[in-house]
């Protein structure tokens, strides 16, 4: 609690124990009016009387459907009719009401800032010989700082030296921490774990992860959700709406009775309408919303998944149809051997002679079987490299004549090749004039892709699409393997902007369309799509300006994840609007037809916040 | 021209009326409060003085809630 809400309890407190010590001499003594009136103002001026003063300013400045107006016209008009225990008692139940939100409001503000406390406070520079904090604003671009365990990476950069464990868990939500050593690109936000890491910076403070991630945070409860805008109408016209009831009530009601011949009962009727300017008041209703909102965005946070404003959340929970880019989303974008087929000698052996016969090519697929054989090359072994673009490569490796390519380098020398008709780039191996079989390079799935798919299926996703510039066979054969039925092949990317609008086009019942790629190139598709998600954006600021929903690492299943996240949220956010909607009016009604007091009618509305305002915070696990 | 200032308001809904005040006054052409975040993003016309602007920002969201502040 904050020096202003101790104040606040201490005047309940105190107020609490006047109007007790009132209410008995009321009931004990014989006391006239006056004094019964003055010692019951006592405690009520005490809780009220910045109430009173707030309503005199709004007073003058034109304000009437203030809510501290609506309360000292209620609470005065309690005391006008003789009921000064009430009066009293409803503002002191206004003022624990307020206490409460304020309180609950702060808290929750403070844990979520608490989960997304990836803002580094200081770098480490070495000055002198001696590490001196200084704020990472003032480091510039290729400072050498020094991280110590336990500490966060203030700015992104490269390590030059040490190795660690870095912790990335508030950034991706991945528990399992990373390896960093010299040589490799370290983001801010990640804390190290053990070992002492010297970084070269890359980037200023300002443009590093941690502060972009953070200022998309804070910015992202600005861009407001439908629900948001309904409730602030709502409560616009709501506070009106109810007092001139409350007039009605007050003057309408008592002159129907008159003119039906009937006793008027003016201090009933006036007393009822009292009770509904307590109801008016609009504060429960419009305090929940915005805080499911904050917690969802903050719990989506934690778990690596970045929203970029209210309204994406809300979009995401409504996601019917999901267009996946096929290429670094569901497979990790690099080429590996997925089989080795060798013909009278070991797969190990065969590997080995393709991987020597490339050793000194840069094309992904030498690559690729480098890293496969997994070992160290010496490049002394190989002879007579020969590269013939477009077949091949033909080598002298420990004496023996080895052709490395495709069938129609077999063919050259007269060797027929294996058929293989699976998916990918099969690369024939000839020693010594003999074929000696084939390895398989495709581009590799992800693990988590098929379950992504599944998962959302089960989540009510109806259409799935992936689209990629693959060969159709190819195309075929990766969906079939992940369980998609629709895609589209031979897409180049300025193609992709089209396939998603005829997508769109096609959808034939409601709900939004989720785009799904690397951030790469996709900037017309991610801004295109309904939902724009960016995945493994993780350092690559292109994908997080592009982007509406950001996915930290570059797990699919993720996506299934951040859905599951949202429908929570929204689900959270249409029960505390109609909790709160429906308390009220049902309040309305009762008082209308005096089964309720003013006694219930502030209990509803502090306790329905109550309410509203605990539910909202279950958005924060997810 | 986008500036974004700290507030401090107690209440969600004085939060909304600070927004609407801020919104109707001249020189400002879209504000947005974020009552959780305690932020006040305010959109300037083109060739606006922003300090003066703020000022007016400042005493026409007091008008409506005396117990606001805007840290310029």
């Amino acid at each position: 609690m904050n020096k202003k809400q101790k104040k606040v309890l201490v005047r309940i407190i105190l107020a609490v124990v006047l109007l007790a010590a009132a209410e008995a001499a009321a009931r004990l003594l014989p006391l006239p009016w006056w004094a019964n009136l003055g010692i019951h103002l006592v405690p009520y001026l005490v809780i009220g009387y910045d109430i009173l003063l707030k309503a005199c300013k709004g007073i003058k400045n034109g304000q009437v459907f203030d809510e501290n107006f609506l309360m000292a016209v209620a609470t005065v008009g309690a005391f006008a009719l003789g009921e000064y225990l009430e009066g009293a008692a409803v503002m002191l139940f206004y003022q624990i009401g307020e206490l409460f939100q304020s309180v609950a409001v702060g808290r929750s503000r403070r844990s979520i800032s608490e989960l997304m406390d990836i803002r580094p406070d200081y770098a480490n520079v070495e000055e002198d010989g001696q590490l001196v904090q200084v704020d990472p604003d003032d480091v510039e671009v290729g400072t050498l700082i020094t991280v110590q365990p336990g500490e966060k990476i203030p700015i992104d950069g490269v390590v030059e030296e040490g190795t660690a464990m870095l912790d990335t868990a508030a950034l991706t939500g991945e528990s399992v921490p990373r390896h960093a050593k010299p040589g490799t690109e370290v983001i801010s936000g990640c804390i190290n774990k053990d070992g002492v890491l010297r970084i070269r910076t890359t980037k200023e403070f300002g443009e590093s992860t941690a502060s972009k991630i953070l200022e998309m945070v804070e910015n992202a409860s600005s861009r407001k959700s439908k629900q948001e805008a309904f409730i602030s109408r709502f409560a616009h016209i709501y506070t009106p709406a109810v007092c001139f009831s409350a007039l009605a009530l007050a003057v309408a009601l008592p002159l129907i009775r008159m003119a039906m011949g009937m006793t008027p009962e003016w201090s009933v009727w006036v007393h009822r309408a009292l009770t509904f300017l307590v109801i008016s008041c609009p504060c429960a209703l419009v305090i929940s919303i915005p805080l499911t909102f904050f917690a969802g965005i903050g719990g989506a946070s934690r778990a690596g998944v970045l929203v970029k404003g209210s309204n994406y959340l809300e979009a995401l929970a409504d996601v019917r149809t999901v267009v996946f880019d096929k290429t670094g989303t569901l497979t990790k974008g690099v080429f590996e051997v997925q089989r080795v087929a060798p013909v009278a000698l070991s797969a190990e052996e065969l590997l080995q002679y393709a991987a020597y016969a490339e050793a000194f090519s840069g094309h992904p697929i030498a690559e690729a079987l480098r890293r496969a054989y997994g070992q160290e090359i010496s490049h002394d072994r190989v002879t007579a490299v020969h590269e013939d673009s477009g077949h091949g490569v033909e080598a002298e490796v420990d004496g023996h004549r080895v052709f490395v390519g495709n069938t129609k380098l077999m063919g050259r020398y007269g060797l027929s090749a294996a058929a293989c008709d699976e998916a990918g780039t099969v690369i024939h191996v000839a020693i010594d004039s003999a074929y000696a079989g084939y390895i398989l390079i495709a581009d590799a799935v992800k693990d988590g892709s098929a379950e992504a798919v599944a998962q959302l299926k089960d989540t009510g996703v109806s259409r799935i699409v992936m689209l990629t510039g693959d060969r159709i066979e190819a195309a075929e054969d990766m969906a079939k393997r992940l369980g998609i039925r629709d895609f589209a092949a031979d897409l180049l990317p300025e193609d992709k902007v089209a396939a998603v609008e005829r997508i769109m086009g096609e959808r034939e019942s409601r709900g939004n369309l989720a785009f799904v790629g690397d951030g790469i190139n996709d900037a017309p598709v991610l801004s295109r799509a309904d939902v724009g998600i960016a995945m493994g954006a993780l350092g690559s600021d292109a994908a997080i300006e592009a982007a509406d929903v950001v996915l930290m690492d570059d797990d699919p299943r993720k996506l299934p994840l951040a859905i599951r996240i949202a429908r929570k949220c929204l689900r959270i956010v249409k029960q505390n609007i109609w909790l709160a909607i429906g308390v009220k009016v049902a309040c309305l009604a009762l008082v209308a037809l005096g089964f309720a007091g003013m006694w219930a009618a502030v209990f509803a509305d502090v306790g329905v916040m109550v309410l509203a305002v605990l539910n909202a915070i279950r958005a924060l696990r997810v | 021209m986008k500036k974004t200032y700290k507030i401090d308001v107690d209440c969600a809904n004085c939060a909304n009326k600070m927004e609407q005040a801020a919104k109707k006054t001249e020189g400002v052409k879209d504000a947005v409060v974020n009552f959780m975040t305690l932020k006040m993003t305010v959109e300037f016309d083109e060739g606006a003085d922003r300090a003066e602007v703020m000022e007016r920002v400042r005493a026409n969201c007091k008008k409506v809630e005396d117990d606001c502040e805007i840290f310029l």
